[in-house]
């Protein structure tokens, strides 16, 4: 199996990249890790004319703090950010969703950016994205934006990136000390694509719930984010909360598709079990059976 | 500016011994390593990264070498299964439990095996079954139901083998 015909370049500055992603006129795909690139490139279902490699833009890699936030470099190795120190104390939730992103070998080589443009509905990343409110850094030849990543996902595989962008950085807005993780995914073998899964953060003080960030993946086109659930936790009371109405309303702003793995059905009503069971274990709830 | 190439020259150390050979852009790790240095230890299956028979390590971490390009190798230092026993033909830790506990079969699975094995053993000497075991979860064997590939890795962690244990 071979990949159709490409040319290869490897920028070492984003400005380079840029120029090259701008003069290739939407002709060009930008590889880092490569890890669900490089099947679509084995199986021909993506075929671009250069292929322009940001491994060694040095710019791009590493964890970094900002004032209140936390900056990752887009092509910062998922095993390095697995085992950065900086990741474990600021977002645990990031750490806990990369652990299970692929495989062992796959994330030696997957890039936390990489998984993050694609935009695959059913990753783990994207989520944690929408979840924790980042924003997603992008540069081109025309300047620089950022978008939030509550808007970057129009569909599968389908993002606000335009042919000429590069994302250059993910900034995670920092949650309270000590807050909650919130995760849950559900797959028919570990490293497997999620049938359904659920990331997000909450802040508690007391018996209130304050902030809430929540979201899943495998349950419609894009990442999506718990609009209605998370209204619903936010500011509650912990003594009278209704988890399983939290769990409805969570579901509700899904969109699941059937296919050969599971139908529609099955990931709505496993969706809202993981949700109850993780917000009452995460709260220490006793659960309704 | 940096150049825009069908084809390069890739330099490579394959198990310590230096290698350069022309690439097309296009052509993976694995088939490089197979079709121009010779290195047919590593087996390509799926070449899509499911079943993980062509894993070797780039410069110490283990990859699926169907999901990287032989261009994007240049300058690495690769190890293959030709790369784990030593020079007298001793094998390999992880080889020597494979073998002692029926970890193989058929053997097209196996070079991968063995090298996410090593890596993981090589990463931490004291890695528990769980650790290696999940680390399987990127190798798929048609052969040994996964059965003896657990016994020898319950053997690499300093478990004593159960003689009950389940047999072939």
């Amino acid at each position: 199996m071979k990949p159709a015909p490409f040319d290869y370049a490897r920028p070492e500055t984003v400005a380079e990249a840029c120029a090259l992603l701008s003069e290739a006129g939407g002709g060009a795909t930008v590889i880092a890790g490569g890890q669900t690139l490089m099947p679509l490139l084995n199986l021909r279902m993506s075929q671009p004319f250069i292929l322009v490699d940001i491994n060694g833009i040095a710019a791009l890699k590493g964890v970094s703090r900002e004032a209140g936030a936390t900056r990752v470099g887009p092509a910062t190795r998922q095993a390095e950010a697995l085992k950065d120190a900086t990741l474990a104390r600021h977002l645990p939730a990031l750490v806990k969703a990369l652990s299970h992103v692929g495989h062992y070998q796959t994330r030696n080589r997957g890039t936390v950016g990489g998984s993050i443009a694609l935009g695959e509905p059913a990753a783990e990343m994207p989520a944690t994205a929408v979840a924790l409110g980042a924003t997603i850094e992008i540069a081109s030849v025309r300047g620089t934006r950022t978008v939030a990543a509550r808007d970057f996902y129009l569909g599968p595989y389908m993002t606000v990136l335009e042919p000429d962008e590069l994302v250059t950085g993910i900034v995670y807005p920092d949650w309270a000390d000590g807050h909650t993780v919130l995760f849950r995914e559900v797959a028919q073998r570990p490293g497997d694509f999620a049938l359904t899964g659920l990331v997000g953060a909450a802040e508690v003080s007391g018996d209130r719930i304050g902030r809430v960030g929540l979201a899943f993946f495998g349950m419609g086109p894009t990442p999506i984010r718990m609009v209605r659930a998370e209204a619903l936790l936010t500011g509650a009371s912990l003594a009278s909360l209704d988890v399983d109405a939290a769990a409805a309303a969570g579901v509700a702003d899904c969109a699941p598709f059937d296919d050969h793995h599971a139908s529609a059905e099955y990931r709505r009503l496993v969706g809202k079990r993981i949700l109850a069971a993780t917000l009452s274990e995460a709260f220490n709830l006793k659960v309704a059976a | 500016m940096s150049d825009i190439v069908s084809r390069k020259t890739v330099a490579m150390t394959v198990n310590g011994h230096r290698h350069s050979a022309e690439a097309d852009a296009r052509t993976s790790l694995g088939e490089f390593l197979r079709e121009a240095l010779g290195y047919t230890g590593t087996h390509l299956a799926c070449e899509h990264g499911v079943c993980g028979a062509c894993t070797v390590m780039v410069d110490g971490a283990a990859m699926r070498s169907c999901l990287m390009l032989a261009v994007q190798a240049d300058g690495c230092e690769v190890t293959t299964i030709e790369g784990l026993a030593a020079a007298d033909g001793t094998l390999h830790p992880v080889q020597q439990a494979l073998h002692e506990n029926f970890g193989l079969q058929c053997g097209f699975c196996t070079p991968g095996v063995a090298i996410t094995l090593a890596a993981v053993t090589r990463d931490n000497p004291q890695a528990s079954v769980a650790e290696m075991e999940l680390a399987m979860s990127g190798h798929i064997c048609r052969c040994t139901g996964y059965q003896g590939i657990r016994r020898a890795i319950r053997q690499l962690a300093g478990e004593t083998p159960n003689p009950h244990a389940e047999q072939h």
